[in-house]
């Protein structure tokens, strides 16, 4: 479970997130949507460690990840995995290697069972035939794919995305859907996705937080979400 | 402009100290060095080599026709040539040229990573992403250039013997003569201080602006441009500073 509480973020003058509070479960898809520029990227970026925030802690089961030491923060580190927007591979290396990557770098395992844990890593993301490929060889949802195969080799306990399906055209969007939601729950993941698409949020949004300039408008799962109340969310659906 | 300048040298020493720290992974260390040493080090040997034998031949017939006068003594041509290739030449331009070619090729694939999150990625993961990308280009960029400026001297040489071998105005033993004459092995040494130290500065500022960018292509475009202009200033501020130091 990661719990985040008040958390503010400002850029020069400009304030994008003003105390933003929220908990995220254990082996459930919980959302984040909101409008583009709602500040829904900033947020998950203090949530990973990537930017930090001006106030306001971020827990991950009890452990602040602005305030570990050096080696907790790189263990806690290798329990988290990222699907970022434009799919991030090293475009210097081919999928497989872009998957062993990880693996290479933490694990203790043997080479031979890096490459076992790899390749099922890619069957897992229907990416069996595209081991040998450089990642610019690769439409962009098996780029997606790969990345996540990437994300999930060192078995997470947390799993961020941020919009995976941009770019996508529906039929891979789902299939992108699927695979979050069927790793989450095979492997009790606590995942954050990103989106402001609202397939996504009626196909896998168990868990939803809506949202708006900077601030937690709305909580709620997601079959609930078209009896909200909130005007500004009301408007976010019936545009989408 | 004076803030900013301060601004960026305190991110760069920054920088600096999160990429000299012992790699993670020392297996993997090492498959980088090997490729940037072969990307930055051997792919640039053509381009020295070039450069030098042509650069040797213009000393000559430069000195000959610009410089020389009936009452030097004809070895002079040698000797001279000889001077500004060791002293100048084979290290402080043959490093700006180099600014140019692996500065850039530097600060725009790293520039290139930042943009497309893959720094990112490294950072999430726990990989010490500075260390990870800039300490093996840093390295291998300062082991590559002992080599490149040997390669640069003896080809400025070749560059000489054809010349006055082929254009009939110096004899082969004047210029040997010359090439020999009053031998101050120092010179040949300091020569190879400061390509160690401008190798550094192409490697590590060129990094610098990549690893800092911030935006989209253009900015990536920005930073190999001003990776180029940076250090190769650096280079010859630096070089005005060594000469003096090492000199006297
Ligand atoms: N690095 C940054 N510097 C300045 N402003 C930023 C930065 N990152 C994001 N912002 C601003 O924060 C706001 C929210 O952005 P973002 O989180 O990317 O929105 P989205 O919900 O579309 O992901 C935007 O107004 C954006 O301009
Ligand atoms: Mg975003």
């Amino acid at each position: 479970m990661i719990t985040i509480t008040d958390i503010h973020k400002h850029f020069d003058r400009q304030e994008v997130l003003h105390g933003i509070g929220a908990s995220f479960d254990a082996g459930k898809t919980n959302l984040i949507i909101g409008r583009s520029g709602s500040g829904k990227t900033v947020l998950l970026r203090c949530i990973v460690g990537l930017l930090t925030p001006d106030q306001g802690e971020v827990l991950y089961d009890g452990r602040d990840i602005h305030h570990l030491a050096g080696d907790e923060a790189t263990r806690l580190r290798q329990e988290m995995g990222m699907l970022f927007q434009g799919a991030a591979l090293f475009d210097s290396m081919d999928v497989l290697h872009n998957v062993l990557f990880p693996l290479e770098m933490f694990s203790s395992k043997t080479y031979r069972e890096q490459l076992q844990r790899a390749r099922f890593c890619l069957e897992r993301v229907g990416l069996t035939g595209a081991e040998g490929k450089m990642p610019s060889e690769l439409s962009g949802g098996m780029q997606k794919r790969a990345a996540i195969a990437r994300a999930i080799a060192l078995e997470p306990r947390y799993l961020f995305c941020d919009e995976p399906n941009s770019g996508l055209d529906p039929i891979s969007s789902r299939i992108i859907d699927g695979l979050i939601s069927d790793i989450t729950h095979e492997y009790g993941i606590t995942t954050i996705v990103n989106t402001h698409d609202m397939g996504s949020v009626r196909g896998i949004g168990e868990q939803v937080l809506f949202i708006h300039e900077g601030r937690a408008e709305w909580t709620g799962t997601g079959d609930t979400i078209e009896q909200t109340e909130s005007p500004h969310l009301r408007e976010f659906l019936d545009h989408v | 402009m004076l803030y900013k300048s301060l601004h960026s040298l305190g991110n760069y020493l920054l920088l600096m100290r999160r990429t000299f720290t012992r790699p993670q992974r020392g297996r993997i260390f090492w498959q980088q060095f090997v490729r940037e040493f072969y990307q930055l080090g051997f792919n640039s040997l053509f381009i020295v080599i070039l450069m030098s034998f042509f650069i040797g031949a213009l000393l000559c017939v430069q000195i000959k026709i610009n410089i020389w006068s009936p009452w030097m003594p004809r070895f002079t041509i040698g000797y001279a040539m000889r001077e500004v290739i060791l002293l100048e030449f084979a290290s402080s331009i043959i490093c700006i040229i180099l600014a140019g070619k692996v500065g850039s090729n530097i600060a725009s694939e790293i520039g290139t990573m930042r943009v497309t999150q893959q720094i990112d990625a490294l950072d999430v993961m726990g990989v010490n992403s500075a260390n990870y990308i800039l300490l093996p280009k840093i390295v291998a960029m300062v082991s590559a250039i002992p080599l490149l400026v040997t390669f640069s001297i003896a080809a400025g040489f070749v560059g000489a013997y054809v010349v006055c071998w082929a254009g009939g105005f110096l004899s082969m033993s004047d210029l040997t003569y010359g090439l020999q004459y009053s031998y101050d092995n120092w010179h040949l040494w300091s020569g190879y201080v400061k390509a160690l130290v401008f190798a550094f500065i192409i490697a590590s500022v060129s990094g610098y602006f990549g690893y800092t960018v911030q935006g989209g292509s253009i900015e990536v475009g920005r930073a190999g441009t001003n990776a180029v202009v940076v250090s190769s200033v650096l280079i010859l501020f630096t070089d005005l500073l060594l000469t003096n130091l090492l000199m006297t």
